[in-house]
């Protein structure tokens, strides 16, 4: 039943959303994730789909027809990277805040400046506190498979948030590999039919989206939302159970890597995981016990599943590809290291600023942090906890 | 990891590097294989030196790095000889095929003194012969699908044919040419 082919990670999300056909795509082209737009715009040009596909002038805009459309009963999504999210940033909030389960397909890029195009997390991580679901991905297969389950886990009645799907500009969204398709009737039986309880253009039930809170209520609005972000979790898993037993393909809120026995341990997002996974075989053939957690679930953040998935580990490394000028590292190392924290983790941790603007990560860079960390463990000592891999100094 | 063929393409903007290592990955899965097919961009104008990269592989390609050590590397433009490093980590069993109207013998003191097997094939002569306009990129995969053995000439260019109706499908009159300069390129490379 499944289709074999090779697409690119922008491809193969297009192609998702087309099995979706949603009812509204408002878009604005940025590099690196014009693709998904522009391959949209065919399928709706050739009557593939029945979306409403609205060209705006630009990313405000793009979300503020997004959060329209969502707040009508539309189901409704759009695509963005880098400055293209930076300029939807009041949007972002209130998306989440007005418990729209809207969708982005987000492809990671640098922010400027200096400006640049290629891949790093700023973008996204910048945005993780906007009360957006994240879900992150290795290669296209797992961007697609993360579409394919969106809608799933944001139109959710525990949830009802809006939910950013991530992956890695150029590096993913413009190579072309093997992939996996399921078919259209599959996917469409697997997302449904969206019914939403409340809704705008509801004549029976008139309500307002997004008026004025006074104080006496707005922290209450807030806790609320914190609440579906907290049941998130328990629905990313549900979901992803029903999509492995038509798919074959198993999610969890993240993947262990040859992390059972492992002595030292990367955790990390994105595509380098992959690259990781080679150079972890590679030590495991000399004997060395190396592993890795792949975050797939960022925001709500797993804390204590992460931490217990951990907590044999002498030394881990947190790999984070964003800076967060915090001066102690960036936003994962920053989560991490309050996971093992909470549980009384007695691992020594680093934190690595890796492949900012599409800095290249070689197999050969992966095994230099296990190398290190292999040192740390044998020392006891962390060491400098604030690190750069690759950079001229 | 014995079996992974790893290929640098090195062009200018505008000359089609990307999309023929995008090719190069369509007619490799079509033989049923592991494929990636992946630009890296400088700055985004013409002319500007671009490399792009395909890995081929009987088994799951995971590695998301860029190549260093390729096997093939394919130069699409002569002048990027002198310009870029491009036989940087070339392997010596491996190969370079260079574009170009000049002979063997007068390409080879420009390639750094690389070791290994050299190739070229004059893909303007190809291309005016067989399209009337300079497209390199054409000629230039027909020769890298032969020299880096990833196909028989049959079986290439009846998935080229099909590859080319799906991407020209507005504009089929280009399809016969596109055809021609590929099964000229195939007997053209030395």
């Amino acid at each position: 039943m499944a289709k074999r082919d090779r697409l690119s990670g922008n491809e193969a999300v297009a192609i998702a959303l087309r099995q979706i056909n949603p009812d509204v795509f408002p878009a604005f082209p940025i590099t690196p994730s014009t693709e998904i737009p522009q391959y949209f715009a065919s399928f709706v040009a050739n009557g593939q789909v029945d979306t409403e596909f609205i060209p705006v002038e630009s990313e405000h805009s793009s979300m503020s027809a997004a959060i329209g459309a969502s707040s009508a009963g539309a189901r409704s999504l759009t695509a963005t990277s880098s400055c293209g999210l930076a300029y939807m940033w009041e949007e972002l909030y209130i998306a989440a805040s007005n418990r729209l389960p809207l969708a982005l397909a987000l492809v990671n890029r640098a922010l400027s400046g200096p400006i640049n195009i290629n891949c790093d997390h700023s973008d996204s991580m910048g945005a993780r506190d906007a009360g957006w679901i994240q879900m992150y991905a290795e290669n296209n297969q797992e961007a697609y498979d993360n579409m394919v389950q969106a809608y799933r886990i944001s139109e959710h009645k525990d949830v009802r948030l809006p939910i950013m799907i991530c992956q890695d500009g150029f590096i993913t969204s413009h190579a072309v590999e093997n992939i996996e398709l399921l078919e259209d009737e599959e996917v469409k039986n697997f997302v449904g039919e969206y019914a939403p309880e409340n809704y705008l253009l509801n004549p029976e039930c008139p309500m307002a989206v997004g008026p004025y809170s006074i104080t006496d209520y707005y922290m209450e609005a807030k806790r609320n939302q914190a609440e579906g972000m907290k049941h998130a979790v328990q629905v990313v898993k549900d979901v992803a159970k029903e999509f492995a037993a038509l798919s074959g393909r198993e999610y969890g809120l993240f993947e262990e890597y040859r992390l059972d026995d492992a002595e030292t341990a990367v955790v990390m997002i994105g595509s380098v995981a992959g690259t990781t996974k080679d150079a972890i075989d590679k030590l495991r053939d000399q004997g060395e016990k190396v592993g890795l957690l792949k975050i797939r679930l960022y925001r709500p953040f797993p804390a204590e599943e992460i931490a217990k998935a951990l907590s044999h580990v002498k030394a881990v490394a947190i790999m984070d590809r964003a800076e967060g000028y915090s001066n102690q590292g960036g936003p994962l190392g920053a989560d991490v290291m309050a996971a093992l924290y909470r549980a009384r983790s007695q691992a020594l941790a680093v934190n690595y600023v890796y492949g900012l603007g599409g800095r290249d990560v070689r197999v050969e860079d992966m095994e230099g942090v296990f190398a290190t960390l292999k040192q740390i463990a044998a020392d006891g000592d962390a060491g400098e906890m604030y690190r750069y891999l690759g950079v001229r100094e | 990891m014995s079996n992974l063929t790893e290929i640098r393409w090195h062009g200018r903007g505008g000359q089609g590097a990307k999309t023929a290592a995008l090719l190069l990955a369509d007619v490799a899965f079509q033989t049923g294989k592991y494929v990636q097919g992946f630009p890296e961009y400088g700055p985004e104008r013409m002319g500007a030196p671009i490399t792009a990269y395909n890995r081929i592989s009987d088994t799951v390609i995971r590695a998301h790095s860029n190549i260093y050590d390729p096997q093939y590397v394919v130069v699409v433009d002569e002048s990027l000889l002198e310009a870029v490093d491009v036989t940087s980590g070339l392997k010596k069993d491996g190969a370079i095929l260079v574009n170009t109207q000049r002979s063997k013998e007068e390409i080879i003191p420009h390639l750094k003194g690389y070791e290994g097997k050299v190739y070229i094939i004059d893909a303007h002569k190809v291309s005016m012969a067989t399209m009337g306009k300079y497209f390199p990129n054409t000629p230039m995969l027909a020769a890298i699908v032969k020299v880096a053995g990833i196909m028989e000439k049959d079986r290439f260019l009846k998935e080229m044919e099909a590859s080319f109706k799906h991407k020209f499908a507005g504009k089929p009159e280009v399809i016969e040419g596109n055809m021609k300069a590929l099964e000229m390129a195939f007997e053209e490379v030395q």
